[in-house]
């Protein structure tokens, strides 16, 4: 669908025409991220984060594709493989640095955008499709992440196999024979590394097929905006290409360029140390810890520390799934009829408060499983549940909200220029 | 119905979280956590700044050359290298002939087998061979060391917590324990107490004991601080030998990106100009 104003693809080329009469794929591009999809003209800059989402993914898989030529899934030899990328291969090092990193790149660019949805209000309708498979994406890639740590064999590699996999062995019952067969065995071993590697080579491209439904299902009602007013005339609207391509296109050089800081001048920043000793599953590190981008759940996961009716261990496991589980309901559990939170002054409120618990989370989630980060993980646990299970269903009915502008050009012309400005300078006229 | 659910759902995991935290909290005020004897005692690195430091840090060939022979008349006789190859010490700045002959002069040689009858045989090294290691198996080093296991030092820099400086405070950090040492902390045989390491006794006896034990080659006097700061950097650049050809194309990188961003922030304003310039003319006329 698009707006009865969008742009029409035709071809003046001879060839183009021939092409378009036989398979249309100019006509899809023109269509999806061309001058043919009308975009809101109010969009700030945290709507540049699904194109650098996209970015990340390409170069992940460019240089994954290339990493796997050299390196060996083979449980003798992969740390090895992994050092001969690292200096042998020509440029083997910028690849494997690139990869490493761009991984962490990826997760900041996902959370910033999911972040974003969870602010102006992206999840609801009509776009709970785009949110549910933005989750999918966000499962998927978790998974590959944590196979892809595993691959270069060295002691955080392989006690993180270890501690992720045994969360499945927390089930009461079947957990412990699921956890076998899920491993290969009773530890991770060859037949561990030899599958991640298979499920880490395949499931990119899995991510890049529900990226395209992500991108189908958005295209469907179009793109959200700051103020979460429906578009509603063609002066609401700028044509994506060329505005939101010259957007994305500087916005994409300012993010590389500081993920070029982290590759060429503190590759091993977002690292641990560990994991340049090879896999030993005689010694057990002293604190084993995920990369950073798992650190909110696996503070949730260490939050539950005593049994109440069930075991410990398995509320912290149903906590760790469920507070990414109970995101897919979002859009119905928070029934309010205003988007943005730009105009919803008390959820405004909420949701600073959830980030902070966040960033609480995040920071004792690296820390060891010691007094005080365990009770301030509970206490942010507590409010991570509470804000999505509790906080926004009530909210969302007793909420007194902002008046909303009566359409997006509106609010461009009078509006705040946080919010409504596409340039970010655009200030009320003198003549007002 | 979903959101009573999810009410109820969330009602249970903040109320055992809280359960939890109550339980934990009433542990933490009857016993408070003691400080455990190794934070005590243990002491961070000490604050040494090496040539390499930073993006535009560079090695010092000469300093490596300097560390590479402590690496060899010290560390070696216990310690493998096994992902350098003698060919990478052309990064030191050592001759085609010198390399040949280092890797051919290695004080141990490289397995093989004899051509003719196929029974194991040793040759010297080439400069294709890497580091041969000291020990002919993980037993072997361990029947030697008093059951501890010597590292292999290709990637020691990188796999400590504090890389180079922790190296270098570590080899120098030998003492005697302080008094106040309880004693099921104090080094038992075997072990020797360094406030540098972890939980404070290390199997290593101490590798550099006197100033002179090496004689530089290039005369620069051979004090314990400059030998274990010199053997650092070698170790920093065994584990990294690409860092300064990484920093160099950092540099570049980053000024192309610098640009290209630029130019297309402007090309953006550019882009945008029309629409801001309509929004003006419909303000004005209001």
């Amino acid at each position: 669908m698009s707006f009865p104003w969008a742009k029409h693809y035709e071809p003046k080329h001879p060839l183009m025409r021939w092409m378009d009469e036989r398979l249309p794929l100019p006509r899809l591009a023109y269509n999806a991220v061309g001058p043919g999809y009308p975009v809101p003209r109010n969009l700030n800059s945290f709507w540049n984060f699904g194109v650098l989402a996209g970015l990340a993914l390409v170069i992940q898989i460019v240089t994954g594709i290339v990493l796997a030529m050299h390196y060996n899934a083979n449980a003798d030899t992969a740390f090895a493989s992994t050092e001969h990328i690292m200096r042998n291969v020509n440029s083997g090092w910028f690849l494997r640095y690139l990869h490493a990193n761009g991984a962490s790149f990826f997760f900041v660019v996902v959370y910033i955008h999911i972040f974003r949805g969870i602010y102006y209000g992206s999840y609801k309708a009509p776009r709970e499709m785009v949110w549910m498979l933005g989750l999918v994406i966000f499962l998927l890639m978790m998974a590959t992440a944590f196979m892809g740590y595993v691959l270069p064999w060295g002691q955080m590699s392989f006690w993180g196999a270890q501690v992720i996999t045994g969360l499945f062995g927390a089930i009461p019952l079947v957990g412990e024979p699921i956890q076998t067969w899920l491993v290969g065995g009773f530890a991770p071993d060859q037949a561990t590394l030899t599958r991640f590697f298979s499920l880490h080579y395949l499931l990119p491209f899995v991510i890049a097929g529900v990226v395209i439904l992500h991108i189908w299902a958005l295209h469907i009602p179009g793109s959200g905006n700051p103020t979460g007013v429906d578009v509603k005339s063609p002066q609401d609207t700028v044509p994506f290409h060329p505005y939101y391509t010259a957007k994305d296109g500087w916005f994409a050089g300012a993010a590389l360029t500081v993920l070029a800081l982290f590759v060429f001048f503190m590759p091993n920043a977002l690292g641990h140390a560990d994991n340049y000793i090879p896999a030993n599953p005689l010694a057990t590190p002293a604190h084993i810890v995920p990369e950073w981008y798992f650190w909110p759940f696996y503070a949730i996961l260490r939050a539950f520390t005593f049994d109440f009716i069930l075991p410990a261990k398995l509320w912290g496991v149903l906590a760790m799934f469920g507070s990414i589980l109970l995101l897919f309901f979002l859009p119905w559990l928070d029934k309010s009829p205003v988007r943005s939170g730009s105009y919803r002054p008390t959820f405004r409120i909420f949701f600073w408060v959830w980030l902070l618990m966040l960033a609480v989370l995040f920071y004792c989630g690296g820390m060891p499983a010691e007094e005080p980060y365990v009770m301030m993980s509970q206490v942010a646990t507590m409010y991570y549940f509470a804000f999505f299970l509790i906080i926004l269903p009530i909210l969302s009915m007793v909420e007194r909200t902002l008046p909303l502008p009566t359409s997006i050009s509106e609010s461009v012309l009078h509006g705040k220029t946080t919010d409504a400005a596409p340039t970010g300078a655009l200030q009320p006229a003198a003549a007002e | 119905m979903v959101r009573i659910l999810g009410f109820l759902v969330g009602l249970g995991f903040v109320g055992v979280a809280a359960w939890s935290l109550l339980w934990g909290a009433i542990a933490y005020i009857s016993e408070p956590p003691a400080e455990t004897v190794e934070h005590r005692f243990h002491e961070h690195p000490r604050d040494i700044s090496f040539s390499f430091d930073g993006p535009f840090g560079r090695y010092n060939a000469q300093q490596l050359q300097r560390g590479f022979q402590v690496y060899k008349e010290v560390c070696a006789a216990c310690h493998g290298l096994h992902y350098v190859a003698f060919r990478d010490l052309h990064d030191l700045g050592y001759s085609e002939a010198e390399v040949r002959a280092i890797a051919d002069q290695w004080q141990i040689q490289v397995p093989s087998i004899n051509p003719d009858t196929g029974e194991p045989a040793a040759r010297n090294a080439i400069p294709a061979d890497r580091f041969p290691n000291p020990y002919a198996n993980e037993t072997a080093a361990r029947a030697a060391n008093n059951n501890a296991l010597p590292p292999d030092l290709s990637l020691i820099v990188k796999a400590r917590e504090g890389g180079a400086p922790y190296m270098a405070s570590l080899l120098t950090g030998y003492q005697d324990p302080p008094g106040n040492l309880p004693a099921e902390n104090r080094p038992g045989t075997g072990l020797h107490y360094n406030p540098y390491f972890a939980n404070l006794n290390i199997a290593m006896p101490p590798p550099i004991t006197a100033d002179g034990q090496v004689t530089y080659a290039d005369g620069t006097q051979a004090t314990r601080e400059q030998m274990a700061e010199d053997v650092s950097a070698f170790l920093a650049w065994a584990a990294e030998p690409k860092a300064d050809q990484r920093k160099n194309m950092g540099i570049v990188v980053v000024l192309f990106l610098l640009i290209a961003t630029i130019l297309g922030r402007m090309a953006y304003k550019n882009v945008w100009y029309g629409p801001k310039r309509e929004d003006e003319a419909v303000q004005a006329a209001e």
